[in-house]
């Protein structure tokens, strides 16, 4: 469980880390964090011959909390952005849905615009992302970027709208809706496990947004009339999704926790106030 | 037998007995421990990689190194040629057939057997080599399941066999047809314990050297023991026991039971060094670790009970088969004979009919694993009783009472011929009930269930073997067979004891510990008798069979410390104590039995009369010439010691498996969430007779240790196989152990009934709770649930599908669910799809038949080069998201009907495993002068990328194979292919607030 031999790159700039990516394309990966590259290095499953690694860039280091949303730099990792003062009002769904990420020793290490990029079908924060309507910003060598909204973001099993020559520089989540009520609920085996069903919900007078995440090859959210029975539109979602057996858990599993556990975090319970408090750690 | 007596304690020490913190902890929590990763190597050594087998069963066609040791670094590689002209196969537990090499020499028979190991200047150069072997394989039909295994038409894995069932044994005891014929009732139950292991934190770790002078080997390896296997080991190499040098490093990363099979390892690691002509090290990783190490074995059986009208058993009736996976690896069949005398449990049960057969398959090769034989054990008998009081409407913990070994019935004959040595099953129980509120938690279930909460409580009881007979495993053997090979019984320990001649006392046991906290241990015992202080003895727990005492039930297993090894150790103290009080007696003209050892005196009882004991022992070295005439000098005893007990099988098959039997009794409350199906364990109580503690810190954690374990077993811990049998458990997030988050803290409660058989009354305590605590939370969730079948491990998923999952119809046209992957979550994908595109079907056909085309619309695919009629050696490279392989495969067009359909195939590999699929194509004519191409795909990946991957195969697959379609679609025309099928999915929810 060695890598294979790779050039190691420090860029100090955007522009530099954009211009190492045009030139050596597929063969060069970015890193931040590492928790998911370097266990794919160390296997073997992937063995470029060079790594950007773009924790060196200073300018990515930033959270900032502007008119709409909360942007968050490539350089910020998952501690730090769940320490961020304030964050359960400017952003609440990342403070419920961020304690269960891994565990504290890899949300010391981890990116939030890593995992985003790494574009995990189980991970909370594209689940997050996804359901919020947020973006990504991506920059090219020529300065040049774009914003993606995370329903176009994410592609697929570990598949990006992510173009090769481009590095995701922050991703926003909206800031919170007055009036609006945050929820998030997760099964997973054990804490800090990936997500067998990711639920997150953001509850309007009139509407609901529900996310699901674990179950199809990407984060999916959906809009769903508040005050109808969601019965039916959670019984059309579960079946929407593609769900798969693994060995953990079976497809109709999955389909009847989004059915019973979407029906209680759109109602709201006690298991909502439970959640908001016991991952905290 | 059991000669001390707390009664002597007068005057002396309290060691033993005493809470006393380790002596190895202020070490290894300083990072100061000396692994066998840490330890020197010699100037030269080479790092070793092992290439292993992604395939399941395969023939070996053949294996080129050559690329291999063309590379910078490389030095040599070592493979099945040298190994059959070195070595020899492994000596097995029965006469069949069948060879197993430590290396495969012929088929591979299980994903991750070894094939070759490369040695180079580092770990890293020698991975990258691993890439540039070249083998061919010709891959063969598999056995994966066990009762599939069994069945008359299965694949064999050993063809001289004739059958994949190696030993197939009967046994009888009592009079059992006559219990079940008159039965009041039978109560029966099939049950299945899967596949786990203890999961060490250490990997196997291998330092070896071969001298050409001596034509000996020299190895270090976090061996555990037992040390039979040494012969095993120096059969292999072909050498005698003295040219084969094993040691092992002082501290070890665990074991609990694993590291017996590093065994195999050992040998080729050896061989390795021979082969390249200089000192090798191999560090096993963790991948290969879970895919290739060891495994518990997993059991079938069937089980049935003669039952009287108020829950008497009278009589058992038991059907098991072992899954042993590809090899019978010493020392198998053991998981079978290391319980086989204490079949009955806890319980007076005099009548018993056994059938156990051994089953061969496409998996990784058992071992001891902590607990060994014991889960698969008490699995099936204690969810039986359960099964009993369900099915007689009586109180399980009643039918559990009304069936156990009597009070003042020690030492007790089994029917199967265990003698349980010592206990009080009954007042244990009863104990168990008070002190650990059994009433509190029944009123809890009670309210729990008015409130309608999945609420339920388990109980087990069990009796943990310790100490093994080491003739045990020739029960697998019939009688006659036996007579033939010679008796084999007893299990020798042995410990040194030496005094320096500063009066500094040290001491030498052959227990191999894995981090028990055994040198703790032996220098209570040993300050015990000797009256020194603790801290000032020195304990030495490396083996090294060219210098140390040691014989084959050396080593760490089958909890024999606390009984075997530090009685053991106790007599050599004994020894160098009463010698000492000799040479005492006679300078001071006292009897010896006035002399006391206390507080790091010699003291004459009733008188004045004292030294150091250091002076007194320094003599036997400085002035051997005023020692009693007697008296040798020099100052060191070691003592051999065997319980006479510990006999062999007997003509009817009766085999006392173990010298001790302690006596466990479990119960817990758990509750099940109705929507999720998790488990929450509310409260676990523990009772654990082990004879005397000797240390109750270090029992105390053994029990939460084992308890945690457990647990795992319980709720999420198993190595899945796909039904190709590629490994599905390759990482740690695969295969789930509990965190500290998940465990919640026993209630452990002890009771203390020495054993008569062992010097000190201690027992084993180090494997109990792996055995009770799997049932005893199977026991609780069939109890919340109501059920009789339950399947280990009880995850979410699996216990929400016992509660029932009543799904509502699949709504009209959503989510036509493509797929529909193989059972158990399979490495197997079958799917279909479909494309439309311009042109005719006839255009299509040959466009699809144009190698240009082919190499087109295969993703990454660099380079096609024509093989045969219209098949193809590829150069691919295939990737999703940041992964990426480069594939060396067979691409073939078949099955060719123009223009209607023709079948597309590939087969490859690369360093990141294997990958086969095929597409069976369809082409139909439809409107506007279109075709519709329909495709059914059967595509299997295995290997490393199976191993670690299995959460995302499915989806990474569909995306790839879908590829290919849309890659054609472009080609033909530049038409944008149909919408997939998320796309229309996409659509099915309009109105989605202005973002679609």
């Amino acid at each position: 469980m060695k890598p294979a031999a790779f050039d190691y790159w420090r860029p100090s700039s955007r522009r530099e880390a954009c211009e190492l990516l045009h030139e050596h394309g597929d063969e060069a990966r970015l890193i931040a964090g590492g928790q998911s590259l370097m266990a794919v290095l160390n296997m073997r499953l992937a063995q470029p011959k060079h790594l950007l690694d773009i924790a060196g860039i200073e300018d990515l280091h930033y959270i900032e909390r502007r008119d709409d949303h909360l942007a968050v730099g490539a350089g910020v990792t998952q501690a730090e952005l769940l320490q961020y003062p304030g964050l359960a009002e400017a952003v609440p769904l990342l403070a419920l849905a961020m304690p269960w990420i891994g565990h504290w020793q890899t949300r010391n290490r981890g990116t939030v615009c890593g995992s985003i990029a790494h574009a995990d079908p189980s991970a909370e924060l594209p689940l997050c992302l996804a359901t919020l309507g947020g973006q990504v910003v991506l920059e090219n060598r020529r300065g040049k970027s774009r914003r993606v909204m995370a329903e176009d973001f994410f592609q697929g099993v570990l598949t990006t709208d992510r173009r090769q020559d481009e590095l995701i520089t922050e991703v926003r989540f909206p800031l919170a809706r007055p009036g609006a009520e945050y929820r998030f609920r997760e099964v997973a085996m054990r804490h800090g496990d990936f997500a067998i069903v990711a639920l997150a919900a953001v509850v309007d007078s009139n509407r609901v947004t529900l996310g699901v995440g674990g179950v199809a090859d990407r984060p999916v959210s959906r809009e769903l009339a508040r005050h109808a029975d969601p019965s039916e539109a959670l019984n059309a979602l579960a079946w929407s999704l593609g769900a798969e057996d693994d060995a953990h858990a079976t497809a109709a599993y999955r389909r009847q926790l989004i059915r019973e556990l979407g029906r209680e975090l759109i109602a709201g319970g006690p298991r909502d106030e439970e959640n908001a408090h016991a991952r905290q750690g | 037998m059991n000669a001390f007596e707390p009664a002597l304690r007068e005057g002396q020490s309290g060691q033993i007995g005493r809470r006393q913190p380790r002596i190895e902890d202020d070490a290894l929590l300083q990072g100061r421990g000396r692994y066998a990763d840490d330890l020197a190597v010699a100037p030269g050594t080479l790092h070793a990689a092992v290439l292993r087998s992604p395939h399941a069963h395969a023939r070996l066609v053949g294996l080129d190194a050559s690329p291999a040791l063309a590379m910078p670094g490389v030095h040599a590689v070592l493979t099945g040629e040298d190994v059959k002209r070195w070595a020899r196969p492994f000596p097995v537990g029965v006469r069949q057939p069948m060879e197993h090499w430590c290396l495969a020499v012929d088929k591979v028979r299980y994903v991750g057997e070894p094939l070759a190991v490369v040695m180079a200047e580092s770990r890293y150069l020698a991975e990258d080599a691993l890439d540039a072997i070249r083998v061919d394989y010709q891959t063969l039909p598999v056995a994966v399941d066990t009762e599939a295994a069994i069945a008359a038409d299965a694949p064999l894995l050993h063809e001289a066999v004739g059958s994949n069932v190696v030993s197939e044994r009967h046994f009888r005891y009592g009079d059992p047809e006559q219990a079940f014929a008159e039965a009041e009732h039978r109560v029966a139950l099939k049950v299945r314990v899967p596949r786990s292991s203890c999961t060490p934190m250490e990997c196997y770790v291998v330092l070896a050297e071969y001298d050409p002078a001596s034509a000996s080997y020299d190895v270090l390896a976090n061996f555990q023991g037992p040390y039979a296997l040494h012969t095993v080991m120096a059969r292999a190499l072909k050498v005698p026991g003295n040219r084969f040098r094993l040691r092992t490093p002082p501290d070890s990363g665990g074991s609990f039971g694993i590291k017996q099979g590093v065994f195999p390892y050992v040998v080729m690691m050896g061989l390795a060094a021979r082969k390249a002509g200089a000192p090798v090290k191999w560090v096993e990783d963790r991948l290969e670790h879970l895919q290739g190490a060891s495994s518990a074995t997993n059991r079938m059986t069937e089980i049935e009970a003669a039952v009287t009208r108020d829950g008497r058993v009278t009589a058992l009736y038991w059907d098991q088969v072992d899954d042993c996976g590809a090899y019978l690896r010493a020392p198998e069949p053991a998981t079978f004979y290391r319980m086989h005398g204490n079949l009955t449990g806890a319980y007076a049960i005099r009548h018993l009919v056994v059938r156990n057969r051994v089953a061969l398959t496409n998996k990784t090769p058992t071992g001891l694993n902590r607990g060994f034989g014991g889960p698969q054990i008490y699995f099936a008998l204690e969810r039986l009783m359960q099964r009993i009081a369900v099915e007689l409407d009586l109180d399980p913990l009643e039918v559990i009472r009304r069936n156990l070994v009597p009070s003042g019935s020690f030492p007790y004959r089994a029917a199967a011929g265990a003698l349980l040595d010592s206990g009080d099953y009954p007042a244990a129980v009863e104990q168990g009930i008070h002190e650990g509120g059994l009433e509190e938690l029944l009123a809890h279930r009670e309210t729990a269930r008015r409130e309608g909460r999945l609420y339920g409580i388990g109980y087990t009881v069990a009796v943990e073997p310790s100490i093994s007979n080491m003739g045990y495993i020739t029960t697998a053997m019939t009688p006659e067979e036996r007579r033939k090979a010679g008796p084999k019984n007893g299990a020798v320990s042995t410990a040194t004891i030496s005094v320096g001649p500063l009066g500094d006392v040290s001491a030498h046991v052959s227990s191999t510990p894995q981090g028990q906290g055994h040198r703790t241990v032996v220098a209570q015992v040993i300050a015990e008798v000797l009256g020194v202080p603790l801290e000032s003895i020195s304990v030495n727990v490396e083996l090294d069979t060219g210098k140390d005492a040691w014989s084959i039930a050396s080593g760490n297993y089958s909890s024999r410390f606390s009984g075997a090894v530090a009685g053991a150790v106790y007599q050599a103290a004994v020894k160098v104590r009463d010698r000492l009080a000799g040479i005492a007696a006679a300078q001071w003209q006292v009897e010896a039995s006035r002399i006391r050892f206390a507080e790091g005196q010699v003291i004459v009882n009733d008188s004045e009369l004292s030294m150091p004991f250091g002076r007194l022992a320094g003599a036997t070295h400085w002035a051997p010439g005023t020692l009693p005439e007697d008296e040798p000098g020099g100052l060191r005893e070691t003592a051999f010691w065997s319980p006479p007990q510990l006999e062999a099988p007997d003509d009817d098959d009766r085999i006392n498996s173990s010298l001790c039997y302690g006596f466990i009794f479990d119960y817990c409350g758990v509750e099940v969430d109705r929507i999720t199906g998790q488990v929450r364990l509310d409260r676990y109580v523990t009772l654990h007779d082990a004879g005397r503690l000797l240390n109750p810190d270090l029992v105390d954690g053994q029990v939460r240790g084992a308890f945690a374990q457990g647990l795992g077993a319980a709720l999420m811990e198993e190595f899945t196989y796909g039904d190709d049998g590629s490994f599905q458990s390759g990482t740690f997030a695969d295969y789930l152990v509990p965190t500290s988050v998940e465990v919640p803290e026993p209630l452990i409660l002890h009771r203390e009934t020495p054993s008569p058989f062992t010097p000190l009354g201690a027992k084993g305590v180090g494997e109990g709770n792996n055995m009770s605590t799997p049932v005893c939370i199977a026991n609780a969730v069939a109890d919340a649930l109501g059920i009789a079948d339950i399947e280990l491990p009880l995850t979410p998923s699996k216990v929400r599908t016992l509660i029932g999952i009543e799904e509502p119809a699949r709504p009209q046209g959503v989510g036509e669910d493509q797929t529909a992957p193989a059972a158990g979550g399979g490495s197997r994908l079958t799917a279909s799809d479909s494309v439309t595109l311009p042109g005719s079907p006839q255009a299509v056909f040959d466009t699809l038949l144009d190698p240009e085309t082919l190499q087109a619309i295969i993703p990454g695919c660099h380079a096609l080069e024509l093989t045969g009629e219209n098949a193809y050696r590829a150069d691919v490279t295939v990737g999703v998201g940041m992964i990426r392989a480069r594939f060396d495969a067979q691409v073939a067009l078949s099955d060719l009907d123009p223009p209607h359909g023709l079948r597309l195939s590939g087969a490859g590999t690369s360093a990141m495993g294997s990958a086969e699929g095929s597409a069976q194509i369809r082409l139909t004519e439809v409107e506007g002068g279109q075709t519709r191409l329909d495709y059914d795909y059967d595509a299997a990946v295995g290997g490393k990328v199976a191993s670690v991957g299995g959460r995302m195969l499915q989806s990474a697959s569909r995306m790839i194979i879908g590829q290919i379609f849309a890659r054609l679609a472009q080609r033909m025309g530049g038409a944008a292919p149909r919408l997939s099928l998320w796309q229309r999915l996409k659509g099915l929810f309009a109105g989605r607030g202005g973002r679609s």
